[in-house]
């Protein structure tokens, strides 16, 4: 089943930046309710827009959260002593978003990563930049669960992010992701391919139907989980209704519950 | 006579051969290159510009504008008069140190150098003691800090706080830029100026050079 992390909490969004500086416990609760409701597997929680505030921010989204959380959380942070004090105060097993090949974010992530009973998403990032080509994706995404098992991180707990890039500046770079994850997937069946998708559509008009589009062929090659806004009803409705189309909905259960909630509509 | 507006609607309408068959009708009737580039081509890419900030236009067909004016400025340097050149001014332009992010830095030097400045586009990931070296090697009059980080946004203070601490503060202009940049932040920072996309950047150096 695809799961979807729901990107709302994050303090680089106006409204939840200033909840979180108001200490507005109302707004974060009702914010996560909706998310849990649309049918968000994993609530990401980043604190990191307020400048020197994010460990302090992080904890009190924590606490917030976690009374009325009924899924896992996914704790966003590149700094490991933020990771450290949050991944001691969750409930759930949670998702850590992110690891990369990056060496200074590397080297920080695989002692926190270690020993630790957790998902991770790992980007295909590494200090030369953006991946430049399908195989340069794959390549990183190989090392990136090479190095992850190495500390007993099972493949299967590991979800890759193969760094979706704007089709504006360049035709091929929807192809060049999707190629990717259907090599990624060839090679390691257990892995999960997640991340955003939206990068697909900077720099032209009409947004969603091409981040819409996009998920459901990213699914085709592979993809099962991605972080989105699980209150954007269309984009979840065709992730519902790709996901019956791949044979991960038995009897079309879920995609007819959708309909008669009124979610998915033609 | 040169139809310079027609130069500029080829432009617009990002069909590279017919700017350049423009061009070259205007250089074998010895319209002046540096008329043609100043006259057809800039001022095509100076709306190219403001059309993508008023959302008229998008990021493919720029870089399909771009392409166009690139063919044709290859075909008028040669052709320009001693004391006549190609740049309205200097740029220096990288993404601080720490943040590895290059396709809106990309689009802005583009735009920038579209619109006849120099730009020195110097990559990713530059830290603060190398703005200050290449901004004395090429004598830039304008340094463009990109950043789409949160994370590394500090960088971009730490950058200006050495551009200041080498001496060469007054020598240049200091814009800023990146998805979570903000007016307020650039403000505080102590930047000479901030722009949300690649079209009016290009403007707001134009007006930081003047």
């Amino acid at each position: 089943m695809f799961e979807v992390i729901g990107e709302r909490i994050n303090t680089s969004r106006k409204a939840v930046q200033a909840a979180v500086a108001d200490r507005d416990a109302d707004y974060i609760i009702d914010d996560v309710k909706k998310q849990q409701d649309a049918g968000a597997h994993f609530i990401d929680v980043n604190a990191g827009a307020r400048i020197g505030h994010e460990f302090e921010d992080m904890r009190w989204l924590i606490n917030t959260i976690q009374p009325i959380a009924t899924v896992p959380l996914c704790l966003d942070s590149p700094d490991p002593a933020v990771l450290e004090m949050a991944f001691q105060i969750v409930a759930k097993t949670p998702m850590i978003n992110s690891i990369s090949l990056e060496k200074e974010r590397f080297d920080a992530m695989i002692p926190f990563l270690n020993g630790k009973d957790c998902k991770v998403i790992a980007l295909c990032m590494d200090d030369s930049g953006m991946p430049s080509s399908s195989d340069d994706i794959v390549k990183r995404a190989v090392k990136l669960v090479e190095e992850l098992n190495k500390i007993n991180i099972k493949t299967e707990n590991i979800y890759i992010d193969p760094l979706v890039q704007p089709i504006s500046t360049d035709s091929k770079k929807g192809v060049m992701v999707l190629d990717a994850v259907r090599a990624i997937k060839a090679q390691f069946s257990d892995v999960h391919i997640s991340g955003g998708l939206s990068n697909i559509s900077y720099g032209l008009p009409q947004r969603k139907i091409i981040n819409r589009t996009f998920v459901a062929l990213m699914m085709a090659a592979g993809m099962d989980s991605a972080i989105i806004d699980p209150l954007d009803q269309k984009i979840m409705a065709t992730i519902k209704t790709a996901d019956m189309l791949l044979g991960n909905d038995n009897f079309c259960g879920r995609y007819l519950k959708g309909v008669r909630a009124g979610v998915i509509e033609s | 006579m040169a139809d310079f507006n027609a130069m500029t609607e080829a432009l617009i309408a990002c069909d590279e051969d017919k700017v350049v068959q423009l061009v070259n009708a205007a250089l074998t009737e010895n319209v002046p290159a540096f008329d043609i580039l100043n006259k057809g081509l800039i001022a095509g890419m100076d709306i190219v510009g403001e059309k993508m900030e008023s959302g008229d236009m998008f990021i493919p067909e720029v870089l399909m504008a771009a392409q166009a004016m690139g063919s044709c400025v290859k075909i008028l340097k040669p052709l320009l008069k001693e004391g006549e050149s190609a740049s309205s001014g200097t740029v220096l332009i990288g993404t601080v140190k720490g943040d590895l992010h290059d396709i809106g830095k990309n689009l802005v030097a583009m735009m920038m150098e579209s619109a006849g400045m120099t730009v020195h586009n110097i990559g990713v990931d530059i830290p603060p003691e190398e703005f200050v070296k290449r901004i004395q090697e090429t004598n830039a009059q304008i340094v463009c800090l990109s950043a789409l980080l949160t994370t590394t946004m500090p960088m971009m203070k730490k950058t200006i706080d050495a551009i200041k601490e080498s001496g060469l503060r007054d020598k240049v202009k200091i814009m800023v830029g990146g998805a979570p940049v903000t007016q307020a932040f650039s403000d505080e920072i102590g930047a000479d100026g901030f722009a949300p996309d690649a079209g009016s950047a290009s403007k707001l150096a134009k007006s930081l050079l003047n």
